[in-house]
């Protein structure tokens, strides 16, 4: 049989037991086996190695190592055993049209439209009354279903905790007196009492900076809201809500980590960089009698990235 | 007769029939099942052998590491959102308020025997599934066996395709450490984006405004149990369908559109498949030993007013974050109601338009070429410029949207401005799929064009006549492709694709005019 012959393939069932096609594809099988007989001694020896690593509870990476290892050395063995040492073939297998003869699919077809079509054609009340019935099922299962997965939204979204007269707080829910902070420093601010909540973390967080031992406007119309040169705005992105974490001193502006939103402390949050589309809301501060800072209202736009009924 | 004492050996032997013990029991099954038939035919299948086919089994068998893994750590692993103290073996992180989540993610990373392990190969074969996956998808595109009769496989597989990546994400949230929850933040806000519906959706899938406490239970039922059995249900049909339709196949000597050519499935394939899944295993518990992934102790836990600098999500969330970051603060306002088309557009339309095109685009080739036959062989990409021309357009973008993610890291490793790399990207975004598609039409054309295009280089020899003269010859061609030679019909071409450049080319005795 010619090179070219035996290449040509045929298909598994035809062939007979001294075909070609059923040797080993390897030139020299046996040293193939060693060697293959090699890879599987190594991946013996490093899934026993796992066996003894584990027992001793050696560091993670010698588990990892040998586990890992004896895996791949029996794999690459036992592939070298299919390629090199079974029936090197070629062979053919024969591909036969999925579709069926006319007759048959004209009889499923028949079926299904005049047999089950004809009884439900024909009683087109039941049909609908059914339909109704499944429909209106369907609608009243999803109460349960979807309607007690949580609350409705209602004003949720709009506000704070942020009220007249709430104490700002750090992390350790110590109030903020007009001397802390150094002219360009930050902090975290809470609502006091909302420090270790849910929702003081999540939404009512505020970046309290100081930009000055003066009174701060930074947009017309908010004169009283920066005391001392203290100016607080809403830590949420306006973008998707990531916490704007970072403070650029220099230029006086806050950066959002996440999509690098910048927003101009100087000038009411203004974005002037980045897919932000919204100011960062700015609470208005004032100070007690003590010296230490209060919100005056709340903030007057809700905080954090659009949502539809946002107006 | 049937009660005769069988005591010898070889009466014992005789009774049990030519292949002895297991034939009886064969027969006994078949009795039953009635499998001899169809047994058979199943180990004669014949699979093709090609190096890009292996593609779709990486993406299988590190889904079974992944099943194998998991499980490990749903046995340790605690979806809670409860606040305790930690007190386990990480030094930095003792006495802190953690989630039972965070804490138990810890622990059965440093307390668990090969915990640690199990936890790197869960996230790394699920990083390598999803490549898998693609580069599959990428096989399939470009050879276009996607065609009939195969356009549900190529639905349900593009199906998995996006609950690997939503299964992915739902795995990634489960830790509850810092830079996990500032994803789950951003995904809220993108479910917030939608209009109309999107802040009911929000609570409805959170169980109220972000974070409250339901959403790592529930993200855990999801990753765990729900999208998984899904994608186990469409994994098992997707191979059904593969084998009720058999392979396709590169054309080649013998190969044609009615039959399939390879090697058997038993004891062949079966040998090199087993063996593969090794390989693939062992591959993936190697990184889990050597290369550190998500080291969820040196983030630290969630806290909502926290966030790290310069994190990036898992790979495949890439290409939606660079959109998230390059498109502009386009947000829209009117009559009482805001679309924040910022996020709407790039990570809620954007990606459904993808998804949607990849999985209509068989129709669409069927209504562009109006080609409805039936096909088994393969393309050379090189031979539908069209369709590769479209396919590496899309694939540009979604890398350039990838690497849009990185646009801070990129601005501090080159030390160029930040607004420089922003515009570069979005102008980089725009340009480089519109020029991938000609460029890419245009190079597919010529290697068209190609004397022995498709076909093994063979090597030279070099021989010196006795003047001194140095000659080569070309070595013959291989005997694959030699077949190829003797039937130019081996590749069929559709009527649709013939056009008169390509004819006139041919015509030209093997020397391609290129037009000018």
């Amino acid at each position: 049989m010619s090179e070219h012959e035996q290449r040509t393939p045929v298909q598994l069932s035809t062939v007979s037991s001294d075909d070609p096609r059923l040797q080993p594809a390897a030139r020299r099988p046996e040293l193939v086996e060693r060697v293959i007989a090699l890879t599987f001694l190594a991946g013996i020896v490093l899934i026993a190695g796992f066996g003894a690593c584990y027992w001793i509870n050696a560091a993670p990476w010698t588990l990892g190592a040998t586990f890992g290892g004896g895996l791949f050395f029996l794999g690459v063995g036992l592939i070298a055993w299919g390629k090199y040492l079974m029936p090197r073939g070629p062979f053919v297998e024969e591909r036969h049209t999925l579709a069926n003869s006319p007759e048959d699919r004209n009889a499923f077809a028949a079926a299904i439209v005049e047999r089950g079509g004809g009884v439900i054609k024909r009683r087109k009340l039941l049909g609908g009354l059914l339909g109704t019935g499944m429909g209106i099922f369907g609608v009243v299962a999803a109460f349960p279903l979807v309607r007690s997965l949580g609350p409705l939204p209602k004003g949720t979204l709009f506000h704070t905790d942020w009220a007249k007269g709430t104490y700002l707080v750090d992390i350790t829910g110590r109030r903020v007196h007009q001397d802390d902070l150094a002219i360009g420093s930050i902090v975290t601010v809470y609502p006091e009492g909302m420090q270790d909540t849910d929702n003081g973390q999540a939404v009512d967080q505020t970046v309290l900076i100081r930009l000055s031992n003066l009174d701060f406007t930074t947009q017309k119309g908010r004169e009283t809201w920066g005391p001392q040169g203290y100016v607080a705005y809403s830590k949420l992105c306006t973008h998707l809500g990531c916490p704007v974490g970072l403070y650029e001193q220099q230029l006086q502006l806050l950066v959002c980590p996440c999509h690098q939103s910048m927003f101009d402390v100087t000038n009411g949050a203004i974005p002037n960089f980045g897919p932000a589309p919204r100011p960062l809301p700015q609470l208005p501060l004032q100070l007690d009698a003590a010296g230490y800072l209060q919100s005056q209202a709340d903030f007057n736009q809700p905080v954090g990235p659009g949502f539809w009924e946002r107006a | 007769m049937a009660d005769v004492a069988v005591n010898t050996k070889r009466a014992q032997r005789a009774a049990a029939g030519p292949y002895g013990k297991l034939g009886q029991s064969l027969n006994e099954l078949d009795d039953r099942l009635g499998i001899a038939k169809g047994g058979r035919t199943f180990l004669d299948k014949i699979f093709p052998d090609h190096w890009s086919f292996m593609l779709g089994e990486i993406a299988l068998y590190s889904f079974v590491v992944l099943l194998a893994t998991g499980i490990f750590l749903t046995l340790y692993y605690i979806p809670s959102q409860d606040l305790t103290t930690y007190t386990g073996s990480y030094l930095p992180l003792y006495g802190q308020k953690v989630t039972e989540a965070f804490a138990s993610t810890v622990n059965l990373s440093f307390a668990v025997r090969a915990g640690l392990l199990m936890r790197q190969m869960h996230h790394w074969s699920c990083d390598i599934f999803v490549g898998a996956i693609v580069l599959h998808m990428g096989r399939v595109f470009f050879t276009g066996a996607f065609r009939k009769p195969r356009e549900t496989n190529w639905v349900i597989g593009t199906t998995l395709l996006i609950l690997a990546i939503v299964n992915g994400f739902l795995g990634y949230s489960l830790p509850d450490d810092l830079v996990s929850g500032t994803g789950i933040r951003i995904a809220y806000s993108i479910i917030l984006s939608i209009p109309v519906v999107g802040s009911y959706v929000a609570f409805f899938l959170f169980g109220g405004n972000f974070p409250g406490t339901s959403i790592i239970p529930r993200f855990f039922i999801l990753h765990v149990l729900i999208i998984p059995l899904v994608i186990l249900g469409l994994v098992g049909a997707h191979m059904a369908l593969l084998v009720r339709q058999k392979h396709t196949q590169f054309p080649g000597k013998g190969k044609t559109e009615n039959n399939v050519v390879g090697t058997p499935m038993y004891p062949v394939f079966m040998a090199k498949t087993t063996g593969f899944m090794l390989v693939v295993s062992g591959a993936i518990a190697l990184l889990g030993a050597f290369a550190q992934i998500n080291p969820i102790w040196q983030f630290g836990p969630y806290t909502a007013s926290r966030i790290s600098y310069a994190v990036q999500p898992d790979w495949y969330m890439g290409f939606l974050d660079g959109a998230l970051r390059i498109f502009p603060a386009w947000s829209f306002h009117s009559f009482g109601f805001t679309i924040p088309l910022e996020v709407t557009i790039p990570a809620v339309i954007f990606p459904g338009i993808l998804f949607n095109l990849i999985m209509a685009w068989p129709a669409i080739e069927r209504k562009l070429t109006g080609d409805n036959e039936f096909h088994n062989l393969l393309d050379r990409p090189s031979n539908r410029p069209k369709r590769t021309a479209a396919g590496v357009a899309v694939a540009v973008m979604c890398a350039m949207l990838f690497i849009a993610s990185s646009t801070d890291v990129i601005a501090n490793f080159f030390h160029i401005s930040l607004n420089t790399v922003l515009w570069a990207m979005r102008v980089l975004c725009v340009v480089t799929p519109v020029l991938a598609y000609p460029l890419t039409y245009k190079i597919c054309r010529e290697m068209q064009g190609f004397a022995g295009a498709g076909k093994r280089k063979t090597t030279n020899i070099v021989t010196r006549t006795v003047e001194g003269e140095y000659v080569a010859t070309p070595a013959p061609a291989y005997v694959d492709d030699l077949a190829h030679e003797h039937e130019p019909e081996a590749l069929p071409v559709p009527t649709y694709v013939v056009d008169e450049e390509a004819v006139a080319a041919s015509d030209t005795g093997g020397v391609r005019r290129v037009a000018r």
